[in-house]
């Protein structure tokens, strides 16, 4: 592996050692990664202890980043975390009368070669910890990252993370939360709690404007990673492989999400150049093979009404047809008003705007709150030539989003 | 892990349960017959409770005699109505018994506090 800093780099050459060093970071970056989610499931396995396990994982990790910085990645990062956390394991469990000796027979010199991450998947997304307890502890232990950087991707203090973390510890050990792979009848129930887990963390990312929160994580990234991780550990579920198309088809589009002034760029008017293309086919491809399971989910139909759009070669040649048929599909699986919105906009586009605001109009008692409801009644408005009732619209809609893009959107159309 | 399994319910359960038929009733108690019949190895002691309307609590405040006062202590939307003491491996066996509850309302998991916890 190369070693962040080499004695041979010729003086002067500024530049390629800034190259060189940044590839270093980023292949550091990803094993430690890779390694730190892997360490935790082995040790939480063998001590059977949650937060015993942090402690010792910490530590490991801690003395890796502080040597890998300065002298490089081992040979073998997993080896080599470990020994480290092997030593320390035995160190606390000495201390700790609760645990036998025989744990600590149990820690085997070498790490075992399975992949234990499964498991602590499940465990951290346990439907019985809060949802955003669910989030930290997986960025947390899954993932690698530190508290700092979960608490700058929720805009939180790194105070409240720890506390938040804390309490997830103890409810997992006190409350009896078990650390292994749900059977077969919790399966598929479990499994959508993970995809929600991942796509939250994804949201919570992508929303953001890069422009508005420079330093702010994205998290949108991590939950790339992580559902590329889980669609290697269960290569059987289809929906695992719908939410990884899902988020890289949002993905591949961001570049052209936000204008220069970070202002949001509705998909009707987004440079379709600046989109990646090769990485819309790469994830149109894992909708089709999903599809050859013959289970379809949320996850996989989502996926399929994105990919439709990220393939058109412009707004006008969307295949909108196609489009309100997945979303029919979604709806017997998804049968939320919000759902129904989505479709009739893509109705609108079939049948007219006539029909479309018929089938809106029908959802007023469910979304009278919610501001897209009426954005999209502003719209189909203005499109059948009604500008006052379309303003009245758009006025419910800016008095009731707070986000700051969505704000100026509006207020440009009321301008 | 031992755990209290608290069967709660609402007005609204009650209401319901009130509306039951003779035949539905019989049958409602069939299935709950089936359910302890069925965890048998698992459950502890339990217990059903009279309505919230006959309880009567005992308050202590920071000084003075304790208040006795007629009426349930904690005002909430939902009574427990009953409880049964588990013994079973972890919270997943927890939920899966909980969920095949066939009395209705909800039922609220409990781990019960063992010495080397305190």
């Amino acid at each position: 592996m190369a070693r962040t800093r080499q004695c041979g780099d010729p003086a002067g050459d500024d530049l390629r050692y800034e190259v060189a060093l940044s590839a270093a970071r980023d292949a550091l970056a990803t094993a430690f990664r890779e390694e730190s989610g892997r360490l935790t499931a082995s040790v939480v396995r063998i001590l059977g202890d949650f937060r015993t396990a942090e402690e010792v994982v910490q530590d490991a990790l801690l003395a890796a980043w502080q040597q890998w910085t300065v002298d490089g990645l081992p040979d073998s990062p997993g080896a080599w975390l470990w020994t480290v956390a092997r030593r320390r394991a035995i160190d606390v469990l000495r201390r700790d009368r609760r645990l036998a000796e025989r744990t600590i027979l149990a820690l085997p010199v070498e790490q075992a070669a399975d992949d234990d991450r499964l498991m602590l998947i499940f465990t951290c997304c346990h439907p019985a910890l809060p949802i955003e307890s669910q989030v930290a502890l997986t960025l947390r232990t899954v993932c690698g990252l530190s508290t700092a950087q979960i608490a700058s991707a929720f805009l939180v203090s790194e105070t409240a993370i720890v506390q938040r973390l804390t309490r997830a510890r103890r409810k997992i050990s006190t409350v009896g939360i078990p650390y292994r792979v749900p059977a077969d009848d919790d399966l598929g129930e479990r499994l959508s709690g993970v995809l929600a887990v991942i796509y939250l963390m994804f949201n919570e990312g992508y929303l953001c404007s890069a422009a508005q929160h420079p330093q702010r994580r994205d998290l949108a990234e991590d939950a790339d990673w992580l559902a590329a991780l889980l669609a290697r550990l269960m290569p059987a579920e289809p929906e695992v492989l719908g939410l990884l198309a899902l988020i890289r088809l949002h993905r591949a589009r961001v570049r052209a999400r936000f204008d220069g002034e970070g202002r949001l760029v509705l998909l009707r008017d987004q440079d379709r150049s600046r989109w990646d293309h090769a990485a819309i086919a790469a994830a149109a491809d894992l909708v089709a093979r999903a599809a050859h399971s013959g289970r379809p989910g949320p996850y996989q139909i989502q996926a399929a009404i994105v990919a439709c759009h990220a393939e058109a070669a412009s707004w006008d040649e969307t295949d909108w047809l196609q489009i309100t048929l997945l979303y029919d599909a979604l709806l017997e699986h998804l049968p939320s008003p919000v759902t129904r919105l989505h479709r009739a906009i893509a109705l609108s586009h079939v049948l007219g705007p006539h029909a479309a605001l018929d089938e809106t109009d029908s959802l007023a008692g469910q979304l009278d709150r919610y501001h897209l409801y009426h954005a999209t009644r502003a719209e189909l408005l203005r499109q059948l030539g009604q500008p006052a009732q379309a303003r009245l619209a758009d006025e419910r809609a800016l008095g009731l989003t707070s986000n700051r893009a969505e704000r100026a959107l509006i207020e440009q159309r009321l301008a | 892990m031992k755990y209290l399994l608290l069967f709660c319910g609402s007005a609204e359960d009650a209401a319901a349960f009130d509306a039951l038929t003779p035949d539905e009733l019989r049958a409602r108690y069939e299935q709950v017959g089936a359910w302890f019949a069925e965890h048998r190895a698992r459950i502890g002691a339990t217990g059903q409770l009279q309505g919230p309307q006959t309880a009567t609590s005992v308050r202590f405040g920071p000084e003075g005699p304790p208040v006795v006062t007629d009426g349930p202590y904690l005002e909430g939307k939902e009574a427990i109505g009953g409880y049964a003491e588990i013994d079973v491996a972890d919270l997943d066996e927890a939920l899966r018994m909980a969920k095949a509850w066939p009395g209705r309302g909800s039922v609220e998991i409990r781990p019960v506090m063992t010495s080397d916890m305190r």
